[in-house]
């Protein structure tokens, strides 16, 4: 699987070798980590990861890792790399499972949510459930960097901008755009 | 609707410009889909500047409250603003408007931009820039991480013991690669008791 494209043109829109079943599997994962995805649909990067390239081995992890990366330097949610995830998998059906499966149940909960917290917001349920949730969500996050270096993990280069990139964010205020656009010109001088 | 210019608690909205809501879900589309082409590497910033300063949709103070209740809502945070805004103003067609505008743009470029990579990936200079944004990815990520750790010392659970829980979290989603569905449940619902007992415990006290 490791020197497989990203995408293969139009044989994209077939699914890849699975079957209606595995689109089903795919789309009840999703749906799982919908609810699952406290902080953002990022946060659910690890699971996702070790669920699609460890246990089934539908994707490796360099072409989980780009379709972070590209929904990055595309403009829009970075939701959407979701959408590249279920591309690679199993083409146009599967952008459907993983987008509609990471959407539906979280969108309806906060529709629910978003009417009952404008009544309730100082009541003990809710103040527990943002104080209890919140560290969870930092970790998370944490979890989701370590996931997104594996590729790059043996290189040092990649080391010094991924700590570079901290730096300018946290301590310089450097926009994301900027830092994006560095990182892709890092990149393509071959220094990572 | 003569409350849409105030904050959920009915407090008045900032004096100084008055608030306006959107017009029509045709509307609200619209600057949702503006909003979401702006945003390289993350939309919330974009999203502050659109919804409060320039549309006037939101004061800071609701606007801070929504985004909340976006994070820690499950869900995508962007798209979890979008259908509470929407909802507010055009029931679930408002939702269902927002989310639109946030996705169908962006996701027909992401997936042009897939294709491109493909084509042009054995270059060594793309497969290098998309491996040099995928470390800038990582960063970004990890510098999110750190910055909201500053809203944990207003934290009910106390500092130690949030560090302790996204700490557990780190290790044992990142390092041992648990499934998530367990440690959300087991950890997150540890920590709801735990937030639970704390605030009921400091309210009695005062």
């Amino acid at each position: 699987m490791s020197g497989a494209p990203l995408v293969t043109g139009w044989a994209s829109l077939g699914l890849h070798g699975l079957g209606w079943a595995d689109v089903a599997a795919l789309w009840l994962h999703f749906m799982m980590l919908s609810m699952l995805a406290v902080g953002g649909a990022l946060t659910t990067a690890p699971d996702m990861q070790r669920w699609l390239v460890v246990d089934q081995g539908w994707i490796d992890s360099a072409q989980f890792t780009s379709s972070v990366a590209i929904a990055q330097a595309a403009p829009g949610p970075n939701l959407l790399f979701v959408a590249l995830v279920g591309w690679n998998v199993a083409g146009a059906a599967g952008v459907l499972a993983t987008m509609s499966g990471i959407m539906i149940p979280s969108s309806l909960l906060a529709l629910a949510a978003g009417r009952y917290g404008q009544r309730n917001a100082d009541s003990l349920a809710v103040r527990a459930f943002t104080a209890g949730l919140t560290p969870l969500t930092l970790g998370l996050l944490a979890a989701t960097a370590w996931v997104l270096t594996a590729p790059t993990r043996d290189r040092w280069g990649a080391a010094v901008l991924l700590l570079a990139t901290v730096l300018a964010s946290v301590r310089f205020k450097v926009g994301p755009m900027w830092l994006i656009a560095a990182g892709a010109l890092v990149g393509a001088l071959g220094l990572v | 609707m003569a409350e849409i210019g105030r904050g959920p608690a009915g407090l008045p909205a900032a004096p100084e410009a008055p608030l306006r809501s959107p017009a029509s879900c045709a509307e609200l589309f619209r600057v949702f889909t503006r909003l979401a082409l702006q945003g390289f590497g993350g939309v919330l910033p974009v999203a502050h500047h659109e919804l409060v300063e320039r549309e006037r949709w939101l004061d800071n103070r609701q606007f801070v409250e929504l985004l909340a209740a976006g994070q820690v809502l499950p869900g995508p945070n962007i798209i979890n603003v979008g259908v509470m805004l929407g909802d507010r103003h055009f029931g679930w067609r408002g939702a269902l408007a927002a989310t639109a505008g946030l996705l169908l743009l962006p996701m027909v470029i992401v997936l042009a931009m897939a294709v491109a990579y493909q084509q042009w990936q054995h270059l060594p200079e793309v497969a290098g820039a998309l491996r040099g944004v995928g470390v800038v990815a990582a960063g970004l990520v990890l510098a999110t991480a750190i910055k909201l750790m500053g809203t944990l010392r207003s934290n009910p659970l106390g500092r130690p013991t949030a560090l302790a829980l996204a700490a557990a979290t780190l290790l044992l989603v990142g390092l041992l690669r648990w499934p998530m569905v367990g440690v959300v449940l087991g950890l997150g619902g540890l920590g709801m008791a735990l937030a639970s007992w704390r605030i009921r415990r400091s309210g009695a006290t005062r």
